[in-house]
This record gives structure tokens, C-alpha cells and sequence, in this order.
């Protein structure tokens, strides 16, 4: 049989065609080498689709595998469209974080849902009911109104697939820098439940079988999202981008969901993958390659939401809400009905064959999956040459010329006196730190998620870990999502340790044992050097510091080409972390519990300023040494946390992030509507002591007949505890101590600083109406958009 | 004692409702909407969710279907209905209950623990918790402002047919209208969410005392004597 010639993808003019699609010239001479001849119009935009970075990953995956994927929990790592980890009596968690910042930053309702959308897909494709949702959001400086714009799309975006699909959205971040100003980020981690037993995967094997298409029905929505989107930097708001944007469907979602999880229950498929960038193209060549075999697709076969659709359409759309199983044909009667009585069309679009190729055939195939006579093959690809052995780059990486090494885990930061600015009172600065954008409270953007459908949700976050309860069982799982980004902005290493070591800790705050890293990794342009050598550095940290915390690496995804006209993103490595707790009742909370209990820091890291908020709200330049990190120390106070939970000797527990130790107690006292009276020894600035940052620290407050115990337990991991003070009343009180000064108080001539000294009311207020203020939605009576009553 | 609970596609609550009503000791049921037959079950709820996609009007296409009309059957025989959510609209575009939902007036999505104060202890939903009782769950709707006519509005204070009201209004609803009852009183509806509010670890267990009186209610045969 000869290949088609009218399979052409449009008639070419001007630029070559490979060109057009975003093939380079090599590129192409490597296409002729793999098939060893001219590729066709339609095979051309299956390579271009496949060979894109973000379906390849064809400039990150050699530096992807050193991360280390091994751990005593794992069941199914990296390569496998979700991380699954067992939590034991036979269930798994399946996990992952993906990124969709760049149909968000042209179409930002439709970008975030069918973000949402599609990360859940990947979560049930492996047999895993989704159970929550984070989403982690960046963008640029919140008082631009295109910034506005943005969040109240992503917002309304993300709300509106979780909600309707029913799967709360229990936690994750917002965050404001203005290097996001043109190109948000919306990174999303669905966390998934299943019997080990039901494990599925995105195979295709055993000759015979039948390839069915299920879901909604192909249209041109999203052609070449792949390649045009996600896999090129775009100047912002680009409106010939717009039909590359897929629709979602959360409706047809809900159902696939349904259907699927019932066919995989019954054990009626074989394997599965859902649809996602490259469409048909991209299932009929990865599932095959995993297994060793090949598949012939019937493109009449596949059911079309519109007429005259070119082949190359058919193939590579991204068509939302779509799934692709391998079904005995003794079974597919009964996969069939599952579909009907979900309402999901469902059509046989091929076999799997021995040939270790995707065919495309029109014209129909005969009941033994020959091509029926007059039929036409309109492509041939070998499927390991656009799946596993797809184009592969070793970019080059050149550091920039200007870095500032970070100081040696331990060295002491540079103090600066300069800070609080004079004539200002420590309590003042913690108040405006409470109210800042970065800092204050989420609850407008998380008070528009359904939060607790599903009746699991223990906890959702509004910073630190969400914790869910597990039906049938006393287990609770965490979660948490973490990214630095003003520190990996001037160490991308640090950067990513810092990130994976706090997500890390937020999850062992709560009592619960990690199990497993997924990372969602969005930079710049891997083809610029620079930003090449800012990602190589971040998978560096990440890999060190997994190793560290003995946990793998799961799964993620890489998002390159962050940048716009007015430059590259801050790197951010984004991470997820997904803790156990064999007793969810024995989970620490971060709310001061009780009056009377003893408020003592864990840990003795050093804090810095740089890259703090208290740096960015002072307008100092980041550009010290950021905080160093020891490892060891940090592991040891994760596992500190965990052992005192389990002996139930915390009442409440919190680290020490964003804002420093004064931010962490206020948020305290606000979360458990009490106060506290406390003493800090502060050195020569107690801005530093105050709201510096840094790593391997945390507040645990205990009853005080607890308090000999957990001294105990802390010396047995060589953590120094300090002893603030004791809770009650309804003010925040830290006196502070030593021969620093806040200015202030020099100023009147007084020896020692003033203290904090605030109510719990004012606190709140700070905090909780920041974000309904900067959003404009406090209306005259005193109530935010959400009804929540800020004033 | 059994309660059904009836499945539309896009229903997303119908599980949590059934876990629910395990824990407030009846034996639960899963109805498929396809089904004109309700098995035999003592009540019926309608749970939450996005029944059809609601992407025209919350609820306008369930009233539609197949099971729908055995509702309206089992109702219109005195049988016990509640609608939770997206059940309150279903029922009230099917105008098995008064008035409609509209959308937030805040336009939004709206998720939060709200309190709602029980207006009445005459009815089976509610007999057992005295009149005045605050209740916590959470609502999750984006339309979930309670409108009706004034005329109806009057009656239906007069004749004790709001069932809860909210002590901080959520979504705009008129005179904070949380949940009302049918004239029969056997058909009742409200935003927020009980089953979501069953047991201590996740918050309260506030919202069961309300499926405990429902189940109570149904179990001792009572539900015929509350149609007036």
C-alpha cells in the first residue's frame, strides 16, 4: 500500500510546511532518518505535535532522569501518566502536579478548567477516584487591571471545572511577583484514591484488541496546543492563539469519570490513557510503545463534533473530556453499554497490532483489523520515533554572569539594623506584612471552591497542608504545594531545596509521614543558556533534596518557554507533597487550641531577609545571601514533628515561612481566636529575629505537662527548643529582648525594642481584608464577594 | 426504613448523602434517573451536584426525567422528599416547592460554613430539634438566592413553611431564606448541606441531627400524619 498524497495538512505557501507546524530544519532531516524517507503532510503534524517540548520533553529529560524515583511506598513512578503510593491495607494515592500557564494566560477561564480537567484525567485514567484538588497560582502585581483580569478568570476557571465535577479543591497557593505579570502560572495537583488492585496503565497490549475512543466527540479545538502554546515563548494576549485553547466540559467530565472508574472496577480494559496534548496521535503511539506493539487507527471511525475535518485534525486535536481504552473484543459489548448508560459516545477506532507502528487508515478497517479493500493508508510511523525515542537536545546551560553564591549551611546572614524603618513599630510592620498580598488571607479566592464535597475534607489549607480523611479506615492523607521563587531567583538550587523542604514540612507539621515528591517545573527558554542553566540547577535541588528526605520523585511535568517581551518568569519550582497519617485523629492543626499552652520555636536555622516579604514590602534589594539550608537539621525536625504527633504531645503546630516567626504566631492566634504573651531573645535586629526567612524551623505550642516530654523528644534529634512564652488573652504580645533596637525605640531613647503588642481583631482585619480590598469587591456593607464580613 | 437517593448525571453529592444517611442509621439506596421506580424506598432526596451540567438553568432539565415523575408520585402520596443543593432547585423548577434559586447575588461561587437557625419543629424534617436551634454547615452553590413573589413570601411565613434561615446570608436570598417546606410539609429544600455536616472530624455533626429527625420521622410511620 502507498501513502496518500491528498492527506496534506494545507496548502503550503510560503514557509515550509515542518517550519510552519514548529519543526526545525534538523529536526526534519531527523524525521527522514527515522522513517527513512519523506514524511507525508499528516505524518509531519503528528512528529511536530510529538516532538514538541511539551509532549517530548525533549530538552529536560535527561536531566529528569537523575531525580530519584525509587521508594519503599511506590507503585507506579514517572513515565506513568500519575505517581501511585501505597498507604497500605491495599490502597494507593495517585498524585500529580501539571501546569497549564499558557492557555491561561491567553483564555484564563478556559486555560485553569481545563487545567483542572485534564490533570484530573490523569488521576482516574490510572484507576484512582479523585478525591482533591490544589491549585498553586502565580501572577503579576495584583493592582494591574489585566492582573485582575487574569485572577478572576483562573479563579472562576478553576472553581468552575472543580466544583461542577465535584472534587473539592482543598488547598494550594497565590502568589504575587511581578515577573508573572504577562505569563501567570496555573499549576494544579489532583491527589487520587484506588485499591492497589484496580492500578491501570497507559498500555496497549495484546494484538487483537480493540482501540476505543470514548468521551466527547473530536472537534478543532486545541490543534497543536502542544506545539503552538505551550512549547513557544508568546507575547501576551495574543488573540490568533485563542482557537488553540481547548474548551472543557466539566459535565462531560463528571461522566467520563464515572464510566471509566466502572469500566476499570469490572476489569473490562486493558489499558488506558486519556487524551490530552496531541490528542488520538499521541494515545495510539504511547500506549502501543509501552507495551511493544502498534496500532492501526480507522479514521472514519472516530466520532466528530463537526464535518470536513482533515485527517491531520483528527489526529491531533485536543478535543477535551476524551478517553482511549484497549478492550478485549470478547469485552467490548459490555464496554459499550457502561459508555451508553453514561451518555458518552463510544466508537471502535482501531486494533493493536504486532507491527510496533501507528497506521492511519481511511476507508475502514474489515472485523479482523485489516484495512478493508480500496481502504487508504494515510500514515505509517514506527511509534517508539514519536514516543520513547522521540528527539532528545542536550541544551546548553551557562550560569548567568552575576550569581551570589548562597553561604554556607550555618554562616550567619549579614544582620541589617536599618529595618523596621525608623519611626515605625514592630507591630505595625507584622500588621502590614498580615495584609499583604503574598501573605494575607486566600479566603476570597478559596471561599469560590467547593472545598468539601465528597465529605473528606478534614482540613482545607489556607496556607500549610490540606488534610483529608480516608473512608473506611482511621488514615488521613496531606497535602501541600510549595514553590520559591524570589529565592530561585538568585540561586536556582537553593531555590528548589528550599521549595521541596517546605512543602515537606508543611506536610510533617501535621503529624503525617511523607510519601512522594511530584514537581511541576516552569522556566524559561531551555534554547537561552542562561534560563537552561536556572532549570538544570532546580533539578539539581530537587534531586538533592529528595535524596535527602529519602522520598522519589513521582511524576510532574516541566513548562518551558515562560517568558514574554518583558523577559522570563522567576523560576519557579513548583512542588507537591503527599503525606500519610495512620491516625487522622492524631493530626496537629495550626490554630492555637487551648489558653494556658507553652509556645516554643523548633529549630535554630538562621533567618535572613533576602528574598523575604519583609525585604519586598522594605524595598530592599533580594540580593544578600538567601538562607542557607542544612539538610540534616531538616530531616531531623521532620521527624520530630512526626514523632511528637504520634505521642500526641503538640496542640498545635505551624512552620515558619512567609513572613517569619511573627507572621507564623499571628496567623496562630487568628486561626485559634486567642492571643499570647511572649518573649523573644532578638541579637542586634530583631527585624531579622522577627520576619527573616529561613528553613528547618516550626512553632509547636504543648500543654505544659507535655512540655518535659517533647523536650526530650527534641534533644533526642539534637533540635534546640526555645521557650516563648504561654497563650491566652486576646492580644499578641512579643516582648522582645537583647541589645537590638527597632528604631523606634531608640529614637525615645529606650534600651530594647518596643514590643509587638496587637489584639487578635486587628490582626484578623489585616489579614482577611486585604484581598477583597485589592480586588475591589468590599461593598458599603462592609462584606467581601464572597459574603464574608470583612470590616 | 429506607432512603433512596436519586442520581442525575452531574449529580456529585449523591454519595456523600448516602454515606450520611448510613451514619443516621437507615439502610440507603442509589436511584438511577433513568428509572421510573423508586424501589420501594420510605424517601427520597435529591442531592447536590450539577444534574445534566446545569449549563442551562440549575435544575431545568432533571424535572425532565424519568425518575422525576415517580417523585412527583411518591410525593403526591405523602411520601418524604428533601432536596439538599441542587435538589432544592430540581424540585423547585418542578414546582414540587415554592419560589426558584437564583444566582448569587455576589455573581460568585460561593463556598463557606454558614449558620442557619431552625424556624420550625412541626415538620419531619426537623421534629426533634427545637425551634430556634443554630445549625453549621457549609453551602456550595452559584445559585442559591431564594426568590419569590412577596405574596408568596408572605404565605409562606404564615404558614410556617420556611423551614431554616441563615444568620449571615450568603448568596442574597429574600428574608434569608435557607430551606422551606411544601403546603403538604412533606417536601422540603435547602442550600445548604447536612450530609457535609455529619460528623465531628469534619467539623460538626449538626447536619445529621437534621437526617436523624428525617429518618426518625419516615421509621415511626409518622410521615402521613404530617400532611395536612
Amino acid at each position: 500500500m502507498t501513502v496518500a498524497e491528498d492527506s496534506r495538512v494545507a496548502a503550503v505557501s510560503g514557509e515550509p510546511l515542518h517550519r510552519r507546524l514548529g519543526l526545525t530544519d534538523a529536526e526534519l532531516g531527523e524525521i527522514r532518518g527515522r522513517l527513512g524517507r519523506d514524511p507525508n503532510d499528516l505524518e509531519l503534524a503528528i512528529f511536530s505535535v510529538m516532538w514538541s517540548e511539551h509532549c517530548s520533553y525533549k530538552s529536560s529529560k535527561p536531566l529528569l532522569a537523575t531525580l530519584p524515583t525509587r521508594g519503599r511506598d511506590l507503585v507506579a513512578g514517572p513515565g506513568e501518566n500519575a505517581g501511585v503510593v501505597s498507604i497500605g491495607d491495599g490502597l494507593a494515592v495517585a498524585f500529580k502536579l501539571e501546569s497549564h500557564n499558557h492557555p491561561s494566560a491567553v483564555e484564563p477561564y478556559q486555560g485553569a478548567a481545563t487545567g483542572v480537567g485534564g490533570i484530573l484525567r490523569d488521576i482516574f485514567t490510572m484507576g484512582a477516584r479523585p478525591i482533591a484538588v490544589l491549585d498553586a497560582l502565580r501572577f503579576g502585581d495584583p493592582r494591574g487591571p489585566r492582573v485582575r483580569h487574569l485572577v478572576d478568570g483562573v479563579v472562576r476557571g478553576v472553581g468552575g471545572y472543580g466544583n461542577c465535577v465535584g472534587v473539592p479543591t482543598v488547598g494550594g497557593e497565590l502568589v504575587f511577583h511581578p515577573s508573572y505579570a504577562a505569563n501567570p502560572l496555573v499549576n494544579v495537583m489532583a491527589i487520587g484514591l484506588l485499591e492497589e488492585r484496580h492500578l491501570t496503565r497507559a498500555v496497549a497490549p495484546g494484538p487483537g484488541n480493540l482501540v476505543v475512543l470514548y468521551g466527547s466527540t473530536t472537534g478543532r479545538d486545541g490543534i497543536g496546543g502542544a506545539s503552538v502554546l505551550a512549547s513557544a515563548e508568546f507575547a501576551d494576549d495574543d488573540p490568533s492563539k485563542r482557537p488553540s485553547v481547548q474548551v472543557g466540559d466539566p459535565f462531560a467530565e463528571k461522566l467520563l469519570v464515572e464510566a471509566t472508574l466502572e469500566l476499570i472496577e469490572r476489569g473490562l480494559v486493558e489499558g488506558l490513557q486519556d487524551l490530552g496534548a496531541g490528542g488520538i496521535g499521541c494515545a495510539t503511539s504511547e500506549m502501543p510503545d509501552r507495551a511493544g506493539t502498534g496500532i492501526v487507527v480507522d479514521l472514519d471511525a472516530v466520532p466528530r463534533r463537526e464535518e470536513g475535518m482533515a485527517p491531520f485534525e483528527v489526529m491531533i486535536s485536543e478535543s477535551q473530556e476524551r478517553m482511549c481504552a484497549v478492550v478485549r473484543p470478547d469485552r467490548l459489548a459490555e464496554v459499550l453499554e457502561v459508555c451508553r448508560r453514561w451518555g458518552l459516545p463510544a466508537a471502535v477506532i482501531g486494533r493493536v497490532t504486532a507491527r510496533r507502528d501507528l497506521a492511519v487508515v481511511e476507508g475502514g478497517l474489515d472485523p479482523d483489523g485489516r484495512p478493508r479493500p480500496g481502504a487508504r493508508e494515510l500514515a505509517r510511523i514506527p511509534v517508539a520515533a514519536i514516543a520513547s525515542e522521540a528527539i532528545v537536545y542536550r541544551r546548553e546551560a551557562r550560569s548567568p554572569a552575576r550569581v551570589r553564591s548562597a553561604p554556607a549551611p550555618g554562616a550567619p546572614v549579614e544582620p541589617s539594623d536599618r529595618l523596621p524603618e525608623r519611626g515605625t513599630d514592630p507591630g505595625a510592620v507584622l500588621m502590614a506584612l498580615l495584609g499583604s498580598p503574598n501573605l494575607c488571607s486566600r479566603a476570597w479566592v478559596s471561599g469560590q471552591y467547593d472545598s468539601t464535597v465528597m465529605t473528606n475534607t478534614v482540613e482545607a489549607c489556607e496556607r500549610g497542608a490540606a488534610v483529608l480523611r480516608v473512608k473506611g479506615t482511621a488514615k488521613g492523607l496531606v497535602a501541600a504545594t510549595d514553590a520559591n521563587a524570589t529565592v530561585s531567583a538568585l540561586d536556582p538550587h537553593l531555590g528548589a531545596i528550599l521549595s521541596v523542604a517546605e512543602a515537606i514540612r508543611n506536610v510533617a507539621v501535621t503529624g503525617a509521614r511523607p510519601l512522594g515528591v511530584t514537581d511541576c517545573l516552569n522556566f524559561g527558554n531551555p534554547e537561552k543558556p542562561e534560563a537552561f542553566w536556572r532549570f538544570a540547577e532546580a533539578v539539581r535541588g530537587v534531586g538533592d533534596a529528595c535524596r535527602a528526605f529519602g522520598l522519589p520523585v513521582t511524576g510532574g511535568n516541566v513548562s518551558f518557554y515562560n517568558e514574554s517581551p518583558e523577559g522570563p518568569i522567576a523560576p519557579t519550582p513548583q512542588i507537591g507533597v503527599v503525606g500519610l497519617l495512620e491516625d487522622v485523629g492524631r493530626r496537629v492543626g495550626p490554630a492555637f487550641a487551648a489558653d494556658d499552652d507553652l509556645v516554643v520555636l523548633v529549630g535554630e536555622a538562621v533567618p535572613g531577609l533576602a528574598g523575604s516579604v519583609y525585604a519586598e514590602l522594605a524595598g530592599v534589594a533580594p540580593e544578600d545571601g538567601p538562607p542557607a539550608i542544612d539538610l540534616e537539621r531538616e530531616a531531623a525536625l521532620h521527624a520530630f514533628l512526626q514523632e511528637a504527633a504520634a505521642a500526641r504531645l503538640p496542640s498545635a503546630a505551624q512552620d515558619v515561612s512567609g513572613g517569619g516567626l511573627a507572621v507564623a504566631l499571628a496567623e496562630m492566634a487568628i486561626w485559634g481566636e486567642r492571643g499570647a504573651r511572649l518573649d523573644l531573645r532578638v541579637g542586634t535586629a530583631p527585624a531579622v529575629e522577627l520576619f527573616g526567612e529561613g528553613p528547618s524551623r516550626a512553632v509547636v505550642t504543648c500543654h505544659p505537662d507535655a512540655w518535659e516530654r517533647l523536650a526530650a523528644l527534641a534533644d533526642r534529634f539534637r533540635l534546640p527548643l526555645e521557650p516563648l512564652g504561654a497563650t491566652g488573652g486576646d492580644r499578641l504580645v512579643i516582648e522582645l529582648h537583647g541589645e537590638g533596637s527597632t528604631g523606634a525605640a531608640e529614637d525615645r531613647g529606650a534600651g530594647i525594642a518596643d514590643p509587638v503588642d496587637v489584639s487578635i481583631e486587628a490582626l484578623r482585619h489585616a489579614w482577611s481584608s486585604a484581598l477583597p480590598r485589592l480586588f475591589g469587591e468590599v461593598d458599603e456593607t462592609g462584606r467581601d464577594g464572597a459574603g464574608t464580613v470583612v470590616a | 426504613m429506607k432512603v433512596g437517593i436519586a442520581v442525575f448525571p452531574g449529580s456529585n453529592c449523591d454519595t456523600d448523602a448516602l454515606h450520611a444517611v448510613r451514619l443516621a442509621g437507615a439502610d440507603g439506596e442509589l436511584l438511577w434517573h433513568e428509572e421510573a421506580d423508586l424501589h420501594g424506598v420510605d424517601v427520597v432526596i435529591l442531592p447536590g451536584g450539577f444534574a445534566y451540567g446545569d449549563y442551562l438553568r440549575a435544575g431545568v432539565i432533571a424535572r425532565f426525567s424519568p425518575i422525576m415523575r415517580a417523585v412527583a408520585a411518591h410525593a403526591a402520596r405523602g411520601g418524604l422528599v428533601l432536596g439538599i443543593c441542587n435538589g432544592f432547585q430540581v424540585l423547585a423548577e418542578a414546582g414540587l416547592l415554592p419560589g426558584a434559586l437564583l444566582r448569587n447575588a455576589s455573581l460568585r461561587f460561593v463556598h463557606r460554613w454558614v449558620t442557619i437557625r431552625v424556624e420550625r419543629d412541626d415538620s419531619p424534617f426537623t421534629a426533634g430539634i427545637p425551634a430556634g436551634t443554630l445549625l453549621r454547615m457549609p453551602v456550595a452553590h452559584g445559585e442559591g438566592c431564594y426568590f419569590a413573589e412577596e405574596v408568596t413570601l408572605d404565605a409562606l411565613e404564615r404558614d410556617g413553611r420556611v423551614l431554616f434561615r441563615y444568620l449571615d446570608n450568603p448568596n442574597g436570598s429574600l428574608r434569608d431564606i435557607a430551606g422551606v417546606r411544601s403546603t403538604t410539609g412533606n417536601v422540603a429544600g435547602l442550600m445548604p448541606h447536612p450530609e457535609r455536616a455529619a460528623e465531628p472530624l469534619l467539623g460538626t455533626d449538626d447536619g445529621l441531627r437534621l437526617l436523624r429527625s428525617l429518618v426518625g420521622s419516615a421509621g415511626a410511620s409518622l410521615a402521613a400524619a404530617w400532611v395536612r
